[in-house]
């Protein structure tokens, strides 16, 4: 960074994933550019390129900038040091784990022991660069700098520039869906097509506290909108790749699902706290792994058949093993959905009968239910789904509506709502402009509303940040006949106004301050928000939403339960 | 010259040296992968590199291994220790003489002397091969002893 006081300005070049910062300094101003080189195919058959690299260039645009340069890696989380080897003109080396890291600058730094340093006053026109590689293969690749490092720019500009071009959404928020897709395919692991739902761990929920969790691993939670935001952006490739993952890493403990997974599809590793780390802002402790990955949350079961059946509506049959395998799925279902669960919001307080829950093996049931009717399943029980599926409603109504708050309930016979509640007509379960759901609609804004259309997921004290995905779900329900198109548009617009200064999203947002809270980027916040933004097209121009697509119970989804 | 039981046992034994060398890896002794190493001579192409690479591994291995039965024939005997220790001479040989060299012999390996402006290069073994990882000279000197013993053990002398 400069040496003195200086201000930055951040963009992204183009629709692409390099970033750009410009330090404005009083002497002279610089700009920073950070990436992670990206290259066809063909281009790797042609070249040997590191496995993973990060470059930063840092060239002088006006007058004279000083560049302070620090390079201070720890190992195990900041918990070790490790020994640098100081190779000259071949670079630094250090090595950790089963892997050897290697920065490459085109300056000399100063290396002591675990850390290497530098000043660097450039002039205008002169570069300061440096690539950071890691390897568990040897002989590693030694990328080069100088030419090669515009040159890779260029490349991954234009490499970025041309897979954005393929999103066949031109509707009006095209900026904000395409860097939402682009953060996506950032957070996707490519060897294996797994979404991680967020880059980071234990950035928290509420500043100074423990709401502080891991989330670099896959959800298979976001598996149906994930399917459904590259389905209808038209990412054909990256949808196979991703459920391929998703049918196979569950192979291992089938008919049964993890609720998350590593992005090879093992098991996300155990809970523990890393004491020695003060967290963010004093938020303690700091996590890695998961505690929440052994719950039982039925409602994965109707995320993932629901994302399957999507992809058959395009696709077309599926193979006689992924056919085994979500028949599989629906026996487990209708087994196991009168079952306590955690739930979506995965609480550590213990198990509930939660009408999401509900709502979701419904769902799965009734996705399975249509591919037999479209002839695109063999071997289902079809009887067995249609009763379960039938008894699964019942319940609902009868017991997850609340007369007393005039509301459905985040539980059946509860009095508390969440803001799931409002999926009921996504799912294709109820018409959004049912009674019922006008009334939960106004309890959910009335208990849950955060101000300027954000929505808390459900009533906590002390409050948390007011939820992403929600507010686009509320978008999802007046699209959808809960309100106006125009209501829609406008509340879109006020939520799209809380991304931060690249159009990209945590978590949570500070209603108060704005803040993005808790792990960045959320996979989960940017599927929501291109969900919602297809869900408005689609609705501009009349097209039937998914779930009346790939639902079986259109009969249902048009009746009206009684208040 | 025993030709027939020279081309089984040098067949045999390379293939349990190219699987003890790809254990050594797959269980982090390693990162050394010798049919990249050597397939990169040919292409740049990772998958392809690694291909080519095992198969230019194979046809060391029976060339080398003509090498150890010559000596076998040589001393007039064979056996599992003697061929053992052909097999760490060879690769004290390697480890100390040839890694020092290879930079300057294959076509895609950076020595200390680049500096970062030249072309993407391959990094260089160092002394030992320790660039590679500690332990690299261990799970070298293990494959090639293993692989000298079987052929000590199971070569007939002519």
């Amino acid at each position: 960074m400069p040496a003195g006081p200086f201000q930055t300005e951040r963009r992204y070049i183009e629709e692409s994933n390099v970033l750009e910062t410009r330090f404005l300094t009083g002497p002279g101003e610089a700009t920073l550019i950070d990436l992670m080189p990206v290259a066809s195919e063909q281009f790797k058959r042609t070249e040997i390129v590191a496995d993973h690299e990060i470059v930063r260039q840092v060239i002088c645009t006006k007058g004279e900038v000083e560049i302070q340069v620090e390079f201070h890696p720890r190992a195990a989380y900041g918990g070790n040091a490790v020994r640098l080897h100081d190779h000259g003109k071949l670079g630094i080396r250090f090595e950790s784990g089963r892997g050897v890291y290697w920065l490459r600058c085109n300056r000399p730094l100063h290396v002591q022991s675990d850390s290497a340093h530098a000043a660097v006053v450039l002039k205008c026109g002169e570069a300061l660069e440096f690539s950071l590689s890691y390897a568990e293969e040897s002989p590693a690749v030694l990328p080069a700098l100088g030419t090669r490092v515009g040159a890779a720019i260029d490349r991954s500009v234009e490499w970025w520039r041309q897979w954005a071009g393929r999103s066949n959404y031109r509707g009006p928020y095209r900026k904000m869906v395409t860097r939402s897709v682009l953060a996506l395919k950032l957070l996707t692991y490519s060897p294996s097509g797994a979404v991680a739902a967020a880059a980071t761990t234990s950035l928290p929920e509420r500043i100074g506290d423990s709401l502080n969790w891991d989330y670099r691993y896959c959800w298979l939670r976001d598996a149906s909108l994930t399917v459904r935001t590259m389905l209808g952006l038209g990412y054909m490739e990256e949808v196979e790749s991703f459920l391929t993952w998703l049918l196979h890493a569950t192979r291992l403990t089938q008919p049964e699902l993890r609720v998350m997974y590593n992005v090879f599809g093992g098991s996300a590793p155990r809970e523990r706290e890393l004491e020695y780390l003060s967290g963010y802002f004093g938020s303690r402790p700091a996590r890695v792994g998961n505690g929440a990955r052994h719950q039982l949350q039925l409602d994965i079961y109707g995320d993932v058949i629901h994302a399957a059946a999507q992809y058959a509506g395009i696709h077309g049959p599926f193979d006689r093993a992924t056919q085994k395998t979500l028949v599989g799925l629906g026996r487990y279902v209708s087994r196991h959905w009168d079952f306590p669960d955690e739930g979506i919001w995965e609480p550590r307080g213990g198990r509930e009968n939660h009408t999401h829950s509900r709502l979701m093996c419904w769902t799965a049931l009734d996705r399975l239910v249509a591919l037999c009717n479209k002839r695109l399943l063999s071997g289902a029980p079809l009887a067995e789904f249609l009763r379960e599926r039938e008894r699964i409603r019942r319940q609902i109504e009868a017991r997850a509506w609340n007369e007393k708050l005039q509301s459905y309930a985040s539980t059946l016979e509860g009095d508390g709502i969440d803001a799931t509640l409002l999926r009921i007509p996504w799912y294709g379960f109820e018409r959004a402009d049912s009674q019922r759901m006008k009334l939960t609609y106004r309890a959910v804004r009335e208990q849950l509303g955060a101000g300027d259309g954000l929505l808390y997921r459900y009533a906590r004290q002390p409050a948390e940040g007011a939820f992403g995905i929600c507010g686009f779900w509320v978008v999802e329900y007046l699209a959808l006949g809960g309100g106006t198109l125009r209501e829609a548009h406008d509340l879109f617009d006020r939520l799209l106004s809380y991304a931060n200064d690249l159009g990209l999203f945590a978590e949570e947002t500070d209603p108060d301050s704005g803040d993005l809270l808790g792990n960045f980027p959320q996979a989960f916040t940017h599927v929501g928000l291109i969900s919602a933004a297809l869900t408005l097209e689609e609705k501009e121009r009349g097209e039937p939403h998914p779930a009346e697509a790939t639902g079986a119970d259109t009969k249902a989804a048009g009746r009206e339960a009684r208040v | 010259m025993n030709w027939a039981s020279w081309l089984l046992w040098g067949f045999l034994a390379t293939i349990v040296l190219t699987t003890i060398s790809s254990a050594t890896q797959g269980l982090g002794f390693t990162r050394m992968n010798f049919p990249y190493m050597l397939g990169s001579i040919f292409t740049a192409d990772r998958d392809r590199a690694k291909f080519y690479g095992f198969g230019a591994h194979m046809a060391a291995g029976l060339v080398f291994s003509l090498f150890y039965v010559l000596i076998f024939q040589s001393l007039g005997r064979a056996g599992w220790w003697q061929g053992m220790l052909i097999g760490i001479c060879h690769r004290v040989f390697v480890l100390v003489v040839i890694m020092a060299l290879l930079p300057g012999l294959h076509p895609r390996m950076a020595s200390e002397q680049h500096g970062p402006e030249a072309q993407n290069l391959l990094e260089p073994p160092g002394f030992l091969a320790l660039h590679y990882g500690v332990q690299t000279p261990l799970a070298i000197l293990l494959s090639h002893a293993v692989f000298g013993a079987i052929l000590g053990a199971f070569y007939r002398l002519a």
